[in-house]
């Protein structure tokens, strides 16, 4: 696990809840620092100190912190994507030539129509799936050739994924579907050591959500809005720096999805999460901190 | 730890994961029962011919026998004395018996063995299978006035009604002898009256009495048993005073006795089933003759061409290995008699020709080795040397292959269900899809989703499997009480006793046979549920995760 997260450098402006009092130094260095070496029962003891902190925060007003953005390093940068699929003996191009920037903490909106492929983009920043050509870079490092136990792990630590049909687990509490990444990082030992921590971080991430009274409910019991919610309190657990969405709101009635949106943007705000958020809806892109089209299989402007 | 949780939640929300395990039970309950049946069957079969024979046997192949016998016990002693506990002689032939049960004659091959009936039990359990206790602790040929068995003593639960035993003994010889007298005297009188009533009963005996007197005694319907002054004995010389008394002019039939003689129990007996409600396992052994009683016996002489002698013994036990070959052929006589009436002694004083030598070896010595040993000293061309393995080894080899061939098809039965759990996993992977990628999605790797349905199908096994050795072991347990209530229930027995000569299934279980049937089961269930959880690994998450 550890030589993972030397490949993949953690940023020095991680979701550590005493981030702003600590002097963000450009060009630090990268593939070391003190948390990559942090063992799991710290990690677990911050995750706690995160969710604590988060409440007020979130019901705080925003304070800014605005970064000199021409010092960073990209937090996620697609390098010439392309992608196409198959159907029978037809290739089908869908991605051509992608290039997005996207800068820590920033929130990012990708429009485009239905069928334009940003779902197929999203799954590629993900490493859900890998590009025909091009290439993906994570703090300016390369992850889209990476080996799958390294995909696997960062997936699971460092980005976090919202999907339209929210894709919670139908045998599981949602209780249970929010530690899923915890059990899935974590073996049998370490994870029954930790339990107790872990279920408090997740209690307190659902009683943020609004979801304090449905611990113990299956997603079929709930409504669209409350499994968007408690998917976005799964993807939060593991604490990521960088949060994928894909439709968030695309199965809601209006008023959900604003609420929705309005959870996404506090969290930007307040944990300086970056997000890329993609929807076919200009409204809802219009909320977020830069807009790029994608049209054609490119990214235009 | 998602896979276990995951693999739980499964296991409880899919009811047709059931139907794996019960299969995988079933298969392991069958295996287990069979598999402790036969071995208690062939266990029990090889401790019978084990007991009923000794250790070692040396044959003369040359049917004349070989000379000596104390001669040929040195010999061995010498060769390997120090592994010998005791030897007994054995002069075998074949021979006819004639019984006259209700007055009508009936014949039957027999194997005529003359033994010595000081060592006799000393070589092999011959002592354990006799029916006076007396008799088990010293043997003798000389006939016990009463107290013969009437349970089997070898029975350990219901055991077939022998009431009738009760008479025999001195006490059947001179109630014998009394009406023999007392229709004597009849023909005497009225030979003509005596004739009459005696071709009467022949053909009401005809006309179904021919029934063994055992049942005859107890008939409660019409059948009206003979009365016992009826009873002709087997012997016509004694029906014939003047034979008679040209034969043994000093002979008092209520105070002597002729030879003695051992009849294996099937020569001697039938058994009934009369119905598996009743006591007594629902059996009843019925008599052709009973102790105290004479039969004629008749075999060729040594001499060459043989001749044929013949002689009348008189009836002073049963012998019951629960083999049923040798008890429907078996006759035992005294040796030095049986050597006497064959001619193979010149004299009195000489040791005369035997057949056999019965060897009892030292407790742990290995036979095979004194076998070996002794064959330098009789070579093969005129003699056999054979432990009682030997012996029997078409009949222990045919068991095994039973036992084998058995294995393998009720293993196709746990393979069937290994086939079933194939089907049922990709059914539950396909279902699955979209939860795969999701998992997939949240971090977990091609191994952790593949673990989760390994870990299903190996507590499917693990389920399956344990129920099944709690079922096979129950079933083992209480496998006579289910056979009594099957046999209620479909009023018929299950397990004829009259057929297998057992009045219980015996059962022996092996721990290594059941471990490996455990092992083996789980095995299949993981195996089986490979292939499914690889393709489940394979999934494309993205794929999956468009699965709707
Ligand atoms: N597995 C696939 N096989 C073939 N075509 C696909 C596959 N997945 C997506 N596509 C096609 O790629 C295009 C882009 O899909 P998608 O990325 O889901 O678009 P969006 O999310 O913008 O609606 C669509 O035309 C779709 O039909
Ligand atoms: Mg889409």
């Amino acid at each position: 696990m550890s030589d993972d997260r030397e490949r993949i450098p953690h940023p020095t402006t991680s979701i550590d809840p005493h981030r702003h009092s600590m002097p963000r130094v450009p060009g630090s260095p990268l593939f070391s620092g003190p948390h990559f070496q942090v063992p799991k029962t710290e990690r677990a003891e911050k995750a706690i100190s995160t969710s604590v902190t988060i409440i007020p925060m979130i019901n705080a007003s925003p304070t800014e912190s605005p970064l000199p953005a021409e010092n960073q390093i990209d937090h996620l940068r697609t390098i010439d994507l392309y992608k196409s699929y198959r159907k029978g003996s037809v290739e089908v191009p869908v991605l051509r030539g992608v290039e997005v920037n996207i800068r820590p903490g920033e929130f990012l909106a990708i429009e485009g129509q239905s069928g334009s492929g940003k779902s197929t983009l999203l799954h590629l920043m993900g490493t859900l799936d890998g590009p025909d050509k091009g290439e993906i870079h994570f703090h300016g490092r390369r992850i889209d050739n990476l080996p799958a136990r390294n995909r696997d792990t960062l997936r699971n630590k460092r980005i976090g994924m919202i999907f339209q049909f929210y894709h919670l687990l139908p045998e599981l509490s949602m209780l249970e579907n929010v530690l899923s990444p915890l059990m899935i990082a974590d073996g049998v030992w370490s994870y029954l050591k930790n339990r107790r921590k872990y279920r408090e971080t997740a209690k307190s991430l659902l009683n943020l959500m609004g979801l304090s009274h449905r611990l113990k409910h299956k997603p079929r019991e709930l409504s669209g809005g409350e499994m968007q919610r408690a998917a976005i309190a799964r993807a939060l657990i593991a604490r990521p720096e960088l949060l994928l969405a894909d439709e968030p709101t695309g199965n809601l009635d209006q008023a959900t999805g604003r609420e929705i949106l309005k959870i996404l943007r506090t969290l930007n705000e307040e944990q300086n999460i970056t997000i890329v958020m993609v929807t076919h809806d200009q409204s809802l892109a219009a909320q977020a901190d830069r807009i790029v089209r994608l049209k054609g299989g490119v990214i235009e402007g | 730890m998602y896979k276990l949780l995951l693999c739980w939640r499964y296991l409880r929300t899919r009811y047709i994961a059931l139907v794996s395990i019960i299969s995988v039970m079933l298969g392991v309950a069958t295996m287990i029962v069979v598999n402790s049946v036969m071995e208690g069957f062939s266990g029990e079969m090889q401790n019978r011919i084990h007991n009923s024979t000794s250790d070692i046997v040396i044959d003369a192949l040359d049917f004349a026998g070989m000379p000596d016998a104390e001669y040929q016990f040195e010999q061995i002693r010498k060769a390997a004395g120090e592994d010998i506990e005791a030897m007994s002689p054995v002069v075998l032939t074949i021979g006819m018996l004639n019984l006259s049960p209700g007055g009508r004659s009936i014949s039957m091959p027999v194997r005529v063995i003359g033994i010595d009936e000081a060592t006799q039990g000393l070589v092999s359990d011959f002592n354990k299978y006799l029916q006076h206790p007396e008799n088990r602790k010293k043997m003798s040929f000389a006939l016990r006035e009463d107290k013969y068995d009437t349970r089997d003593h070898q029975a350990d639960g219901d055991a077939p009604d022998r009431s009738i035993m009760a008479e025999a003994g001195w006490k059947r010889r001179r109630m014998i002898a009394e009406s023999l007298a007392r229709e004597q005297k009849n023909r005497w009188e009225n030979p003509a009256g005596a004739e009459i009533r005696r071709q009467s009963y022949v053909e009401g005996a005809e006309g179904g009495a021919a029934a063994p007197r055992g049942a005859a005694e107890g008939d409660p319907e019409g059948n009206v048993p003979p009365p016992v002054e009826n009873v002709p004995t087997g012997d016509i010389f004694q029906q014939n005073p003047a034979l008679a008394a040209a034969a043994a002019p000093a002979f008092d039939m209520a105070k002597d006795q002729h030879t003695g003689i051992v009849l294996g129990m099937l020569l001697a007996s039938r058994r009934f089933l009369l119905d598996s409600d009743e006591p007594n396992g629902g059996c009843e052994d019925r008599f052709y003759v009973l102790p105290g009683e004479d039969v004629k016996l008749t075999f060729p002489t040594a001499g060459t061409p043989p001749k044929v002698a013949s002689d009348t013994f008189t009836v002073v036990d049963f012998f019951e290995s629960k083999m049923s070959e040798s008890d429907s052929s078996f006759v035992f006589v005294p040796i030095r008699e049986l050597q006497r009436l064959r001619g193979m002694s010149a004299s009195a004083a000489d040791a005369g020709m035997i057949n056999q030598i019965l060897i009892k070896l030292k407790p742990g010595v290995d036979g095979d080795r004194v076998r070996d040993k002794l064959k330098a000293i009789y070579p093969e061309t005129m003699y056999s040397v054979q432990t009682w393995r030997d012996q029997r080894s078409p009949l222990l080899a045919a068991v095994q292959l039973e036992t084998t061939i058995l294995n393998v098809l009720l293993f196709f039965i746990i393979a069937v269900a290994g086939f079933g759990i194939l089907a049922i996993f990709y059914m539950i992977v396909v279902e699955k899809t979209r939860d795969i990628g999701i998992l997939k999605s949240l971090g977990a790797s091609r191994g952790g989703v593949m673990g989760i349905f390994l870990a299903y199908g190996l507590s499917l096994g693990l389920v399956g499997s344990g129920a099944g050795l709690v079922i096979g072991l129950l079933f083992v347990q209480y496998i006579n009480q289910i056979a009594d209530f099957l046999s209620w229930v479909r009023g018929m027995p299950v397990f004829d006793p009259t057929i297998y000569y057992f009045n219980k299934i015996p059962t022996s279980l092996v721990p290594q046979t059941v471990i490996s049937i455990v092992v083996g089961a789980v095995a299949i269930a993981v195996l089986a549920s490979i292939l499914p959880a690889r393709r489940a690994a394979r999934l494309h998450p993205v794929e999956a995760l468009r699965y709707e």
